[in-house]
């Protein structure tokens, strides 16, 4: 079989986003990893929730479900559970999988289920015409918060690691240049493989990331973490992440200038928990941590499920049949 | 005195004391024996929620009722002839329920100042004349068991634990029925703790050994029972839980697919995933997931992936799962949910029973969202019903909704074991190689599509809760395309009913009056029936499995009778669902105290109804 394009992985169907939607971006990025990964299109599963998001099921040409409001990851995990074969990918926002399906994105991260999560987080609800969601910032103004949400927002990156997961990466829906190759490591990961994509929802919370995805802002804001690179970022990579051992805490500092020697900026290690919370909850002035920020490698919920499972079915069945407290009148 | 329970060939005991004393235990282990012994049984355990409730409470007593003997046995009795009380807050509450002149042996060295106090009684029963229409035995079982264990020196207390044995023991010896299975119950138990076998084992003799010497045969006496005129077959004893969890991994065996359960604790329902737990290698996996909507979505995730789905759950998990279960009607998945109704509304009394999520099952949720509902009879029905509910879901690519109850999940009964090898395989809708239709070409004999699942590369597709198009299964917002799309999925739960078999009569002849049951009520109305037929009434038995659709000759059967009556443990909503369906009149019984329908009051009922027979009809 020749190796398919990314055009390949697009249905015949239309794209019902709005003009300018970030989730484009994504879609493209999507099918993109698909082509260069090589991914077979009959073994590869989309399951997604409900809102703008959900959506992206409909337009990747494998199998799909499009299934109810926040409960992906607990179809996906029957999914992966029935057939580990599968490449099972979950498509979810912060709407559908930090409120009303949060429950079930903690367990599917916390029992590590091969599954590739890719939470859409644009700080709204969109098919809903708009309303504040679980991670909008306070003070946003929306239909239903006319006088600004007066709710602290939950950190998807820092809710993810405190769940357990096994792989927490970050990225912004419009960088064609990593996006690929970022979620083709997120699918190869063995185990529940968590995506917070920043994403533009362009009629309800426009540019609300603008200050980290803009071209001309983005070399302060973004930082991309790499395994075993110093943690650099700024332009021409002036700036670096150094650790106050004092109050624990990580501070940009300039490389070379005035406080700080190349000796003591960060290395990044993915396999660090600790650190990884901390890149992940860093806020302006800081910049915003991009790329695989955590990775371990702990056996996967259904290697562990299926494990030492074996079968002779129709004897076993007659056997249970007459097992327990037998009556012979034979 | 005692000598009239000698005429019965079947008795009623019952077992009460508090929810830690091992009452369960006890009551499981006399069924056992009383199977082994060769009578029919049917049980019925009655326990608090509470796990240990404060000892010597009235609401913390805990029963458990078996009827057993030497002809055929449908219930578990509506009244003790033996009661044996632990305490006497278990005397106190179960006095009421005894039959006139039952044999009520107590534990007389349970009946202390500080024991009556807590079960708020203002003076002793044993003294005070209560017990004046009984046959009372006074055994001080708690001195007697404890000089029984006192060689195996344990502690007071884990010594005190051993009196559900010599109890056991000591009813056993009444009933003439044989120890041997509670022994090696007790060896195998405690296999790890030799004091603890040995001090159970010594209780169990000398509870035995107590009735074979006691001078006391004026008021206790053996009562050896025949045995039941049974088929010669294998039997074993099963609760409904435990027959409903065979049927579903046969169901899984006859089509050749596997199964994946998945459930979330609930009272009564976690037995059933206990019995399937372990079980893989029977061809079915358990997943207990975080909560009531995950795990239907995880069984749906598995139907959709090509195992089958089975979910779990009482009322109100069975809420929470129902937009679920919308999703499984729209896409048109396989699944199997099994309800274990209990007394609601919402958390209600999550260990007694009640019939009352019939609603829910057949009307309950959002939208034009029909789908086919079952109930098995009794405990050994839910096997043979399990396995049709698969056979439709498959068949059909429909969820199904299963409705047993807490009565006949816990309840144990006879079940001849059937060969599997005689059951009809089950067949499903999945695409072989040779298959050539699309996905949404319908069988159009079931309406059903095409069970297409992912790995393979000629189905491509995406489904979902969105309406499709009725062609091409694509989103579809067209007025038109919901119409045809809601006649669909009407039509094909309609069209069930062309599989289903004829309702038949149970016992009796059309013509007079009607008793239609549902569920656990069988019992009940069987025996109801049985012994109104006798008494020269015109009375028939009608017992549904089929819930929705209805058999497709019930109409015509009802309406062969003068009147219909409806016994069930709700308000009237099989009542209500005939009326809807059949415009039949229907005459209503109904109970809702959380115990099961008795013979008693469902024969009440009848003689209020029926007329006698004018002339006998041919087989009545």
């Amino acid at each position: 079989m020749p190796d398919l394009s990314f055009k390949d992985f697009a249905t015949d169907q239309e794209v019902r986003w709005c003009p300018g939607c970030g989730d484009y971006s994504i879609l493209k990025a999507v099918q993109r990893s698909l082509a260069q990964a090589g991914a077979k299109p009959e073994n590869t599963v989309f399951v997604s929730g409900i809102g703008c998001s959900s959506r992206l099921t409909y337009y990747i040409e494998s199998y799909g479900f499009h299934t109810i409001h926040g409960r992906a990851p607990a179809i996906a995990t029957g999914v992966k559970l029935a057939n580990p074969e599968l490449d099972v990918w979950v498509v979810t926002g912060d709407g559908d999988g930090l409120s009303i399906g949060g429950n079930h994105l903690l367990h599917a991260l916390r029992r590590n289920v091969d599954l590739n999560i890719l939470l859409f987080n644009n700080e709204i609800y969109g098919l809903t015409k708009g309303q504040y969601s679980p991670t909008s910032r306070v003070g946003t103004t929306s239909p239903s918060s006319p006088g600004g949400s007066v709710d602290r927002p939950v950190q998807p990156g820092p809710f993810a690691i405190g769940a357990g997961a096994t792989f927490v990466a970050r990225a912004v829906d419009i960088d064609q240049k990593r996006l690929p190759g970022l979620l083709n490591e997120s699918r190869a990961h063995h185990g529940a493989a968590f995506v917070e994509i920043l994403q533009n929802c362009i009629v309800y919370n426009k540019d609300v990331f603008d200050t980290v995805a803009n071209r001309k802002t983005a070399a302060d804001h973004q930082i991309h973490a790499q395994h075993g690179q110093p943690l650099l970022y700024g332009q021409d990579n002036r700036k670096g992440l150094r650790l106050n051992p004092r109050n624990l805490s990580l501070e940009g500092v300039m490389v070379n200038g005035s406080g700080a020697g190349a000796e003591d900026i960060l290395v990044h290690d993915e396999t660090n928990v600790a650190l990884a919370h901390m890149l992940l909850s860093m806020e302006p002035p800081l910049p915003t941590a991009l790329g695989v920020i955590h990775r371990r490698a702990v056996e996967s919920f259904e290697r562990s499920f299926w494990n030492a499972k074996s079968r002779e079915r129709r004897q076993k069945v007659v056997n249970l049949l007459h097992r327990g407290n037998l009556v012979d009148r034979r | 005195m005692a000598d009239e329970l000698a005429d019965s060939i079947s008795h009623v005991v019952r077992f009460a004391g508090d929810s830690g004393d091992g009452i369960q235990l006890q009551g499981q282990q006399f069924t056992v024996a009383s199977a082994l012994a060769g009578h029919d049984v049917s049980t019925l355990p009655d326990f608090p929620a509470e796990i240990r409730a404060p000892a010597g409470t009235l609401y913390g007593v805990s029963a458990f009722q078996i009827q057993f003997g030497g002809d055929r046995i449908t219930t578990p009795g509506d009244a003790p002839d033996v009661l044996i009380a632990f305490n006497p807050a278990a005397l106190a509450v179960n006095l009421p329920n005894l039959v006139a002149g039952a044999l009520v042996i107590v534990d007389e060295g349970a009946f202390t100042a500080q024991r009556l106090k807590r079960a708020g009684l203002a003076a002793n029963p044993l003294e005070d004349g209560t017990l004046e229409p009984y046959h009372v035995c006074r055994v001080d079982i708690s001195r007697l068991n404890m000089e029984a264990v006192k060689p195996f020196g344990l502690g007071a207390k884990d010594s005190a634990r051993c009196k559900n044995f010599w109890a056991l023991g000591l009813v056993l010896w009444m009933f003439d029925q044989p120890r041997d299975a509670s022994a090696h119950w007790i060896q195998k138990k405690f296999a790890g703790n030799h004091a603890v076998r040995n001090a159970n084992l010594a209780a169990l003799a000398a509870g035995h050994a107590y009735g074979e010497t006691a001078e006391m045969s004026h008021i206790l006496s053996r009562h050896p029972i025949p045995e039941a005129p049974l088929e010669a077959v294998e039997y074993r004893t099963v609760t409904g839980a435990e027959a409903l969890s065979l049927g579903i991994v046969a169901a899984g065996e006859l089509a050749d697919i596997e199964i994946l359960f998945c459930s979330y604790p609930i009272t009564p329902a976690s037995a059933l995933l206990h019995h399937l737990t372990g079980l893989d290698e029977a061809g079915v996996a358990t997943f207990q997931a975080e909560d009531e909507i995950a795990a239907v979505c995880a069984a749906i995730g598995a139907s959709y992936a090509g195992k089958l789905g089975v979910s779990s759950s009482s009322g109100p998990g069975v809420a929470l799962k129902t937009e679920a279960l919308g999703l499984a009607v729209a896409a048109e998945l396989p699944l199997l949910l099994v309800n274990s109704q209990r007394a609601g509304p919402s958390t209600g009394m999550p260990t007694k029973t009640e019939q009352s999520d019939l609603y829910q099952a057949v009307y309950g949720r959002n939208a034009d969202t029909p789908l086919p509902v079952l109930a098995p009879h009794s405990p050994a029905d839910c096997f043979p019903t399990a396995i049709e509910a698969v056979r439709i879901a498959l068949r059909h690519m429909t969820p199904v909704i299963l409705l047993t109850d807490g009565y006949i999940a816990n309840a144990s009964e006879l079940w001849p074991i059937p060969d599997i090898d005689d059951v009809e395989p089950i067949e499903n809708t999945k695409p072989t190689g040779a298959t050539e239709g699309r996905i949404w070409n319908r069988d159009p004999e079931t309406l059903a599509r095409l069970w297409a699942t992912p790995g393979d590369a000629r189905y491509l597709h995406r489904i979902g809760g969105i309406e499709k198009d009725i062609d091409t299964g694509h989103i579809s917002y067209d007025a038109a395309n919901h119409q045809a799309m809601t006649d669909l999925r009407r039509n094909k739960i309609e069209k069930v009913a062309d599989f289903l078999p004829e309702q038949t009569i149970d016992q009796g002849v059309q013509g007079g009056l009607a008793v239609v049951g549902w569920g656990s009520t069988y019992g009940a109305i069987y025996q109801a029936v049985k012994d109104s037929l006798k008494d020269g009434l015109a009375v028939a038995h009608v017992h549904l499995r089929y819930l929705n659709p209805l058999p497709p000759n019930l109409g015509k059967l009802l309406a062969g009778f003068d009147r219909v009556l409806v016994p069930e443990l709700n308000t009237g909503q099989l009542a209500t669902v005939l009326r809807d369906r059949l415009l039949v009149e229907v005459e209503q019984l109904n109970k809702v105290t959380g115990q099961p329908l008795t013979v008693a009051e469902t024969k009440a009922a009848i003689a209020e109804l029926a007329r006698p027979r004018i002339r006998e009809a041919s087989n009545a």
